[in-house]
């Protein structure tokens, strides 16, 4: 039982910084309809923000991060404005491609000046709890919560603001929403900026938990991320967080309970079973058809 | 016997009743209108007989033989052919192909013939490419055969596609809304095409149709419905004379 | 007058850049249209291709590039069939190659005596294909009732299940892979199969099964209500793409000599991606063109060291951005098309002409 504590723990960990990143996914892709295959990247990217500004910077902590999700955001904005925007009326697979190709640009971008995994140093003075036989780690509890804030905050910016209100609207109807004065660029710039910012805050937080990072590492957790997204239904923000904490709850269960590489093939083959199930993801709804 | 029974009919979205018991008996060479304002369930009407919509109750028979539960393409290849209500041409395909692909029913060589082009392929392609061509004549469309579909005006795109839904050699051809967009003119040209491919390739035709003076100058019987109800049916003229169906349309769209 | 101060080609005059690049795009024109190139091209490659390693024409090292050139042309062009003609978004084309790969690695290594193997060559790749067929037809059975998006996540996941599948078989080496491979894939039969697919995909799309596939890409509704029956043809299209995404695999390892769970994971399958949309979705020229120009540049950029990596993604962007649909985009070299499909119209006229007795026009 304290084994399954001690795990469920680590789920809400993994489950946290999945939700994190699938929220960039569904955020843009809600807005624009438009999977930015490059975010798992842009969340490589602010792992390395985060050893540049720990390690060549010497910054603690929490300047850490705002370095690392400032930079990364101003990076998600550029992107959409030099890479997407001119594709935004294109063939959508171009666009699909273009960040691919966006990517691919990051990942070997960053292998030019980082050929070799990288240390993260502990940013964060780890003490560890033991309650009733489950350990606890301040660095667990500061990621848990830290990402459950900014997803708290993320829900409220999204629900209670206009800026939040002129996203939903768009996502509603690209073309008539910005003939009523709602300026779209400044708002999927805005969307670039938040989803990209929050994968930075991932990118942070799972080099600080699993301190090995390297310029390849965005894609199988991108592609992890975005799953969550689907699972909780693509588009819907609240469906991300929900996707990621599951996506993190499988992982793990499986590494815990059966042989550590039948966790990838379960986690998939869920996936698989639940799109039976749910076409459109557990808190998605299907777009009708007009026929 | 009737060409087309539908008996009960009812179609639920969600909890909103979009079609409720709606009844049509269509004789062989009849063409019936249905007429209704926005949102009457005209279209939702044509998606159940079609099988793109599995109606929630009541049954549809094709010359006896029950639609409901079938594809849309084995209720096409029944013999129901249709058009739609916003133009859904293959628009990247050229006009030959539009046609062509109609004829994928009546294929008669296997896929294997087809990724070597060896027995009957050869033959078959020719065939029907030669048939797709003639009715293109037939439309006066053979000159635009190479263009791609999405190229032609906006007139010759509807023509394009009821020749592709008779490309599928149907019995019953149900027309959404061909008038839409045209001019009175045009109108009075539609009529006569109409009646003259009703005539040709020995058609029932079913239609739907905002535009009364289209309506009021071809169909034989009207079913005029609201909100889902069949609220009215009968003869033109009767139509016209119904209060009720004056009702429904507030004025809207009558031919006073 | 309306104000025009953009030169016009008239008013300036041809400049010798302009002039040369209106002749290079007749040259291009003239090869495009020319239908005897097609024969001379085939008897052409298919003498080369044995000449070649025999007299040892070039090095080892480029007919290495030419064989991974064949493959990548199979590979795109049967991922082409998909993502291009059937409009969908597979991302896991790595998985059938896999598939293939390790049903004929298993054959050459632990099935048939070693002296056998080169005689029984050909009916390994095909049992690759075959293999790798199989498990395509599977995977269309999704495509039946999720489309985009989903279908998308669905191809994705089939590509990690079936990496994860093998990850876990103990009997064919788990991730550490198979070693040791003979390397059986020569010129003259990656010129074959390259061959081979190039036809059969073609033909597929020029028959009505195909054109099928084409409309369920313009508006799937519409072509079922046309009588297509998009289930089938959607089954033809996707156990046909994954056969010679197999026969790919199974070329590519008995050219590398070893493969492990790693070399299929869903960074090759992006490659195939790439090299479908840099050439043109809709487009067996453009496929074969994408693949071509891919590989070769990979190669011609060795001397960028790393920097190579990073000028490739830079000029896909550069290119989707200013030609969003690729080189070829659902546009065709003259010389792939049938002949008689080509001309049917030209024929049909011919027809009336002779039946009437008078010209249409």
């Amino acid at each position: 039982m304290t084994y399954f504590f001690q795990q469920s723990l680590n789920a809400l960990q993994l489950g946290s910084i999945y939700a994190l990143i699938a929220l960039g996914y569904t955020m843009v892709y809600g807005i624009l309809t438009m999977i930015n295959f490059a975010h798992g990247d842009l969340f490589m990217v602010g792992a390395f923000f985060t050893f540049i500004a720990a390690v060549l910077l010497g910054l603690p902590f929490v300047p850490t991060l705002l370095v690392s999700m400032i930079g990364v955001a101003l990076l998600g904005v550029l992107i959409e404005r030099v890479a997407y925007r001119p594709l935004r009326n294109a063939p959508r697979v171009s666009a699909v491609i273009t960040a691919l190709g966006v990517g691919l640009f990051l990942e070997n971008f960053t292998l030019v000046f980082y050929p070799y995994p990288q240390h993260i140093p502990q940013l964060i003075q780890n003490t560890t709890w033991n309650i009733a036989g489950v350990s606890i780690s301040s660095l667990q509890i500061i990621i848990i919560l830290l990402s459950v804030g900014m997803m708290i905050m993320l829900d409220l910016i999204v629900r209670k603001t206009m800026v939040g209100m002129a996203m939903r609207a768009i996502s509603w109807d690209k073309a008539i929403i910005p003939l009523m004065g709602v300026p779209l660029n400044l708002i999927v710039s805005a969307t670039f900026a938040l989803g990209t910012g929050l994968g930075a805050a991932a990118g942070t937080m799972y080099a600080l938990a699993f301190p090995v990072i390297d310029p390849y590492m965005g894609i199988l957790i991108g592609w992890k991320a975005f799953i969550s997204a689907v699972v909780g239904g693509i588009g819907n923000i609240r469906g991300a967080m929900i996707g990621g904490f599951i996506l993190g709850t499988v992982e793990i269960m499986v590494a815990a309970f059966l042989p550590s590489t039948y966790r990838d093939f379960v986690a998939f083959a869920l996936l698989l079973v639940l799109l039976i199930f749910r076409p459109y993801g557990i808190l998605g709804k299907p777009r009708p058809q007009k026929v | 016997m009737a060409l087309l029974r539908a008996e009960h009919v009812t179609h639920y979205f969600g909890g909103l009743c979009a079609v409720s018991d709606f009844n049509l008996d269509l004789e062989q060479g009849e063409l019936v209108g249905i007429i209704g304002p926005n949102g009457a369930g005209k279209t939702t009407v044509f998606n159940l007989i079609t099988g793109v919509y599995k109606a929630s109750e009541g049954s549809i028979q094709l010359n006896g033989q029950e639609l409901v539960g079938r594809k849309p393409n084995a209720i096409t290849q029944m013999g129901i052919a249709r058009t739609f209500q916003n133009i859904r041409l293959f628009k990247d395909l050229t006009v030959m192909d539009n046609v062509r692909i109609a004829y994928y029913n009546g294929l008669k060589y296997s896929p294997w013939e087809s990724l070597l082009h060896i027995g009957r392929y050869r033959a078959q392609e020719e065939l029907y490419t030669n048939k797709a061509l003639d009715l293109l004549e037939f439309f006066k469309l053979d000159q635009f055969a190479d263009e791609l579909a999405k190229n032609l005006p906006y007139g010759s795109q509807r023509r394009l596609e009821i020749a592709r839904a008779l490309a599928t050699g149907p019995k019953l051809l149900l027309l959404d809304e061909p008038a839409a967009g045209m001019n009175p003119r045009e109108i009075e040209q539609l009529m006569e095409f109409i009646l003259w491919i009703r005539k040709e390739f020995s058609l029932t035709i079913l239609l739907i149709e905002h535009q009364m003076r289209l309506v009021m100058g071809i169909c034989e019987r009207l079913k005029v419905l609201d909100f889902g109800a069949t609220i009215a049916e009968g003869l033109p003229a009767e139509i016209r004379a119904n209060p009720k169906v004056l009702e429904a349309y507030l004025g809207e769209g009558g031919d006073q | 007058m309306i104000m025009d101060n953009t030169p016009s080609s008239t008013s300036t005059p041809v400049s010798k850049g302009h002039a040369l690049l209106e002749r290079w795009k007749m040259r291009w024109d003239r090869i495009a249209n020319n239908r005897k190139i097609f024969p001379i091209v085939l008897a052409v490659g298919f003498i080369l291709s044995i000449l070649v390693p025999k007299f040892g024409l070039v090095n080892e090292y480029v007919q290495l590039v030419i064989i991974y050139i064949g493959i990548n042309i199979i590979l795109t062009t049967s991922l082409n069939l998909i993502n291009g003609y059937m409009g969908e978004f597979s991302v896991g084309h790595a998985g059938f190659m896999a598939v293939g790969a390790y049903v004929s690695a298993i054959f050459t290594t632990k099935l048939l005596p070693e002296n056998l193997e080169a005689i029984y060559f050909p009916l390994v790749v095909l049992a690759g294909g075959i293999g790798a067929a199989l498990i395509g037809l599977l995977v269309s059975v999704p495509s039946f009732k999720t489309r985009g998006d989903y279908l998308a996540i669905v191809t994705l996941a089939f590509n990690m299940i079936v990496k994860s599948v093998i990850e876990n078989i103990e009997v064919i080496g788990g991730p550490r892979g198979i070693p040791g491979i003979a390397k059986l894939t020569t010129l003259p039969w990656t010129f074959f199969w390259t061959v081979l697919a190039i036809l059969v995909i073609r033909n597929f799309v020029y028959s009505n099964y195909g054109r099928g596939v084409q409309a369920i890409r313009e508006d799937e509704i519409a072509s079922d209500l046309m009588g297509v029956n998009t289930n089938r043809v959607k089954l033809l299209a996707f156990t046909l793409s994954s056969f010679f995404a197999g026969v790919a695999g199974a070329l590519f390892a008995h050219v590398l000599q070893f493969i492990s769970p790693k070399v299929f994971d869903i960074i090759k399958s992006t490659d195939v991606l790439i090299m479908v949309y840099l050439g043109g979705i809709g487009s067996i020229t453009g496929s074969i063109l994408g693949a071509t120009v891919y590989t070769v540049l990979l190669e011609v950029l060795r001397p960028f060291g790393m920097w190579r990596m990073v000028l490739m993604p830079l000029m896909l962007v550069l290119l989707m951005i200013f030609r969003p649909r690729g080189i070829m985009g659902l546009r065709e070299f003259r010389w792939l098309i049938p002949g008689f499909d080509l001309y049917a119209l030209k024929y049909w006229r011919a027809k009336k002409e002779v039946s009437h007795g008078t010209p249409a026009s």
